[in-house]
Formats: structure tokens, sequence, C-alpha cells
């Protein structure tokens, strides 16, 4: 399994990704981290919540990180449209609020392939588009006995070519490494996180 | 040259009016008339007057209020249009210029030509004009105001003789105290001794006498002539299709950016102003996210904002001007190297910005903060640059939200809790970090006095970063780690 992920992780380029769950800051900041390059984080003004720059810092330099910030999703889509086809930000993540219909889906792939960007929709539990090259759900672990642990279960949950699958994987912030901690190819279920 | 109704003439060039027409001003809350055409002034009315008292006198009397600020820009504009005479233009008051035409009147014909011309295309752009030349700037002034004419160098003790006192320039108690001892005219002046007269009005009077005939020096100080940044095209017909417009922006811009290339600077914020046929005027602004003057870089970014523009029965003037515009040094390009990134990223965020607002596009900051929410600011990508170090001794949350209360008591977190829907059970728990708020900044949510942080690991994976507020007993997360 571990080549299985080795071959679905670095997010493949020139495609918009989605990843849903409780670890999906998680997930596009370490997804982010693999990148190079500035990082464009389109977001909607009103969101209560915000990403820390802080705790970026674990993960990449947050000098490489730009907010966009539009009025309502249509302005993040068409901004994240804009910054995906340019390419001059390689890495682009978008939180989508409401579900993206076949079109939005589309244009943002089709963004993608002409820009060369990878794009990535942080989207509500179940509100993924048919368009999307994969499907992730991210999710925190409990670590019993470890100090500042970031166990993480992400699993695969849509892959348009390749295949599906489970891992536990955890960030190393000194090395700035991925490491797949144990191929939990077994049955996923046994240590799922609610919600 | 004196304008004598430039301001009237200012407003009355973009909309003709055939009646007295009058601007008002606002002064010691009264409105009074600022500036008059011909008419209002044969109707018997004048500067300075009440507008009340004018309507009176007057009651097809057609009025506008005076902008001085747009009069200011219009004289500036007019100097421009002066250096067609002499390359030495200043500004002489608040309606008129004063020109040096040393070594320049042959070009014309002469002076008296030079000054026909001047006249001839006063006339046609609807300005009236007085003018009045001579040797020192202080008798051309007079001639200007008071009997227009040429004075020959040496000539102005004669030319000046039968004019009033008040052409020199003097305050106006210095005029009247002129008149009231019977020295009304210029000649009455200078056949009387200099001694009583400047012991009686002080030096000011002897001092503009001898600006006059040339016997004092007067410097003229010519504006300064800041580059101007602003090209106009005119059509002959009127277009609507964006490609049109698009093209004859191109046109504009080219010219520009050699300008703004040759004066080393770059453009920050552009302004295109398209007039419609029926005079409504439509602006497209463009901020860019740094200072540019390629025009292949500039003109595609333009292309949103003149797609929106309504042409209405079509535009038949274009005019672009740089704005805002800032210092930017020649730079060596590297021969065959693709556009660099920053450069890229910039284009971005300008194409951007013309649809969130370029504010809306930022960058973090590191501050200087315990508290976390102030750890960072947030400033717009185009106005800073990244700087500073990301310093975090201790682990902080990647995303953080206004604090939501749970239900727990004590002063170690809760072993079980519910949060968002979920009920939650604590497996592990590090803290507490203490944080006081900041005493000198006042912050409504920091209300509640000092906080214990503690990092939750809970056994349904969730890790939260809950606090405690010992002085007002309550527990609340505030944010989630990785």
């Amino acid at each position: 399994m571990q080549t299985g992920f080795s071959s679905s992780f670095p997010l493949r380029r020139a495609r918009v990704h989605e990843v849903c769950g409780p670890g999906a800051f998680a997930f596009a900041a370490i997804a982010a981290a693999s990148a190079t390059g500035p990082v464009i984080w389109v977001r909607e003004g009103w969101l209560a919540d915000s990403v820390n720059p802080v705790a970026v810092a674990r993960f990449f330099d947050p000098a490489r990180l730009l907010l966009a910030l539009g009025k309502d999703q249509t302005d993040s889509l068409a901004v994240t449209e804009e910054a995906l086809k340019d390419g001059a930000a390689p890495f682009v993540v978008v939180e989508v609020t409401r579900p993206l219909d076949l079109r939005e889906g589309r244009r943002l792939q089709l963004a993608a392939k002409a820009g060369r960007a990878t794009g990535l929709c942080l989207i509500p539990e179940g509100m993924g588009s048919n368009a999307a090259e994969t499907r992730w759900q991210a999710a925190p672990l409990f670590d019993p006995g470890a100090r500042d642990s970031t166990l993480m279960r992400w699993e695969s949950i849509k892959n348009k070519s390749g295949t599906l699958g489970a891992w536990h994987v955890r960030w190393n912030e000194e090395t700035r490494h991925l490491h797949v901690v144990s191929p939990a190819g077994e049955r996923p279920g046994s240590a799922r996180a609610p919600g | 040259m004196w304008f004598p109704r430039l301001a009237s003439d200012r407003v009355l060039r973009a909309r003709p009016v055939e009646a007295p027409f009058a601007l008002t001003l606002k002064d010691k809350n009264a409105e009074r008339l600022y500036c008059l055409n011909r008419e209002a002034e044969q109707a018997g009315l004048h500067r300075g007057m009440s507008f009340a008292d004018a309507r009176a006198y007057c009651p097809d009397l057609v009025s506008r209020p005076a902008r001085p600020d747009l009069d200011a820009r219009f004289l500036t504009a007019l100097s421009r249009w002066a250096r067609l005479y002499a390359p030495w233009v200043g500004v002489e008051g608040a309606d008129g210029l004063v020109l040096d035409i040393t070594g320049t009147p042959h070009l014309f014909g002469g002076e008296a030509a030079m000054l026909a011309d001047m006249r001839a295309r006063a006339a046609r752009a609807g300005l009236e004009l007085r003018l009045g030349l001579a040797g020192t700037r202080g008798a051309a002034w007079a001639l200007a105001h008071y009997g227009e004419g040429i004075a020959a160098p040496g000539d102005e003790a004669e030319a000046l003789s039968p004019l009033p006192v008040a052409a020199l320039r003097l305050e106006p108690e210095v005029s009247t105290g002129l008149e009231r001892v019977g020295l009304r005219r210029i000649g009455d002046l200078l056949a009387t001794a200099r001694a009583p007269l400047s012991r009686r009005f002080g030096p000011g009077l002897l001092m503009r006498l001898d600006q006059a005939l040339g016997r004092a020096p007067e410097a003229l100080s010519p504006l300064a002539e800041p580059p101007h940044y602003g090209l106009r095209l005119t059509l002959p017909e009127p277009i609507g299709l964006v490609a049109d417009v698009m093209a004859a922006t191109a046109r504009l811009l080219a010219p520009l950016c050699e300008r703004l290339k040759a004066n080393g600077a770059g453009a920050r914020r552009l302004q295109l102003t398209l007039r419609r046929v029926d005079q409504a005027s439509r602006q497209v602004e463009l901020r860019l996210a740094g200072p540019m003057r390629e025009p292949a870089r500039i003109l595609p970014l333009f292309e949103r904002g003149i797609a929106e523009v309504d042409a209405g029965y079509g535009i038949d003037q274009i005019r672009l001007e740089a704005v805002t515009v800032e210092p930017l040094a020649v730079q060596q390009i590297a021969i065959g190297a693709a556009r660099q990134e920053p450069e890229r990223l910039d284009d971005l965020i300008t194409r951007i910005g013309t649809r969130i607002g370029l504010e809306n596009i930022r960058r973090f900051l590191p501050a200087d903060s315990h508290i976390p929410e102030r750890a960072f600011t947030l400033a717009p990508a185009a106005f800073s640059r990244p700087e500073g170090a990301w310093l975090n001794p201790r682990p902080r949350p990647l995303s953080l939200f206004p604090p939501e209360p749970i239900a727990g008591r004590g002063n170690r977190p809760p072993d079980r809790f519910r949060w968002r829907r979920m009920m939650l059970t604590t497996g592990q728990a590090t803290g507490p970090e203490r944080i006081a708020p900041e005493w000198w900044l006042e912050d409504e949510g920091w209300r509640a006095g000092l906080r214990d942080y503690w990092k939750v690991e809970t056994r349904e994976g969730r890790r939260l970063w809950l606090f405690h507020t010992p002085e007002n007993p309550g527990w609340f997360v505030q944010g989630e780690f990785a």
C-alpha cells in the first residue's frame, strides 16, 4: 500500500483535488508544503475561523502564503479560476461553502490544466464535485503517549486514475516530511474519527 | 495674460448658456457671486454681491456652485497651453498667467502678431482674455488689468501714467488711502515726493511702483513642470466594440509607457476615461500590484474593466492617465529568460484585484504579541513585502476561531465535553500555558482576564485548543491543531 500512497499523494499537478473532513486544513498545509512557490489561499471574507500563520510555519514558510478574500463563492471561484489559469502560483487552495456544479468543477479543472497549477478545494462533507481528480477525507487520530502528535488518517475516497486507500500519516516538523506511519491497509474503520 | 472670467468661462465651455450666468460660492454663511458672465454684468450684477440680491435684480439668472479647485486645475492646464508661446510660464494669482517671452515673439511675427494669435486662440476656446505686454512683470499686470496694450521697455512710466493706482497690485486700503489724498493715477504718484509716500503708506507702495517701472527686480517663478502622464485620443467616429476600445487604449498606452520609461517611473494606478457621444463619461480604474510600464503587460489587465463599460451610443474620446506613479528603475533583461516570477505574481494579483479589490489580497506579517490572534497581521499584498521571522516556541493551532464556550468546571480540562454537537473525551491534555491580556490594548474578548491554555487531544481524534479563565471561571475552545 505504501506504493499506492506515493502514487497518489504528492497531488497530481495541473489538476484540481478535493479534501473534506476535520483534517482538511492540515491536509492543505501539507500539500502546499510539498509544492514550491507562492500559495494562494482563496476564501470568503465572512468566514469566522482563520488560518493561523504561526502554525502554518510548521509546514511551510508563511511568506509564501497569499490570502484572497472574496465576497461570496462566485467571487472566490472566479479568483481561483484566474489564479489556476495564470500558473504564477503553482498551488491554489479554495474553501468551498456550497457544492460546485458540474460546470464550475470542470472550469476549474480546465483552468488548472491551462496554467499547470494544482488546485485543492476544501469542501464540506459530502459536497464533492464530479470533476475532481481525487477526493480525500482527512481526520486527526488520537495518538496515545505521543506529544505534539500530528497523526492523521487520510483516506482517498475518489481517484480518477489510481487506486483508493487509507493511510496513517504523520508530519515531521524537523525534516518537513510526511511519514506514512503504518501501512493501514487493514480495515478502515478501526480508528475512524467521528464527523 | 489675465482671464477675467476664468471660472464662469470654464463652466460655460462645457455647457453654454445664453443668459445671465453666475457661479456662487458660500462665504461666511452667505451665498455670494463668485464669477459671472458678460450678460450678467450688463444686468447690473457684480462680484461679491449676495446671491439673494442678485436673484432679485435679475430673476432669470442661471447659477451654479463654484469649484475653485477645478478652476485652479484648469489654470494649470492653461499654463501648459501657454508654453506654446514661452518656455517660462508662471501662475499669477487665481486667474492669470505670466509668461517670459524673451526671445520668442519673432517666431510669431512680432509682439503684436503674437498677442493677436493668443487672443484668437483664447476666443476660439471660449475664454475671455486680457493681455498686457511690458518689460516688467508689474507693468504687464497693470496693462492686462487696466487697459490692454504693449509698453516698450523703458516706456513703462508713460504707459502706466494714465492708469489708476490700483493697477500697481496694491492692498485695497492703500489704494483707497491714495485716492483719498487725491492721488488717483500712477502719473500723480510719480510726480509726488517719495519720502512722504513711504512714511504715510509704508514701503510696500514704493516697492510695487519700482517693480512696475523696472527699478526693482521681480522674478518670474515658472511652474515646475511635473511630468504629465495623460494622453487623449479623439475619434472621428464613435466606437463601441470592446476590441476597438482595447485597440484605442493600446495606442494611448504605448506613448504613455514610453514617457514613463523616459522618466524612470512606473504606473501604479491608471485611469481610463471614456467619453460617450452623449457627453457622459465612464471611467475604468486599474490599480496595479506593483509599478509597471510594459504596454503588453498592462493592456490585458484593462480588458475586464472595459468589458463592463456601457458604451451607450458610442465612445468618441478616450483619455488615459497614470494617476499614481512610482519610481521604477530600468532593469536589465536577461536575454532569453522567461518573465520573472515576482512580476508574474504581481500581474496575477492585479488581475484578481480588479475582481475582488486589490486590498482583499493579503499576506500575513508576523506581529510581536503573545495573544494568539494578534501574533500576525494581515496586510494588503500589493503594498507590503514579506518580512520578519515566524517564531513559534510553543505549538499553536492551525485554525483559530472566536472562542466557543463549553461546559466545564475546575482548572483542569473536563474529561468529557460537548463541542459543536460532538461528544468528546479527553485523552491527553498538555498545559497549562498562561497568557495574560495586554492591558494597554482594550479588547472585548479578553475582558474575562487571564487565560490558561491547554492542548487537549481527544480520544475521537480532534486536537483542540482549550482555555480556562480562572478569574471568571469558564471553558472555551479557540482553535484546532493539525
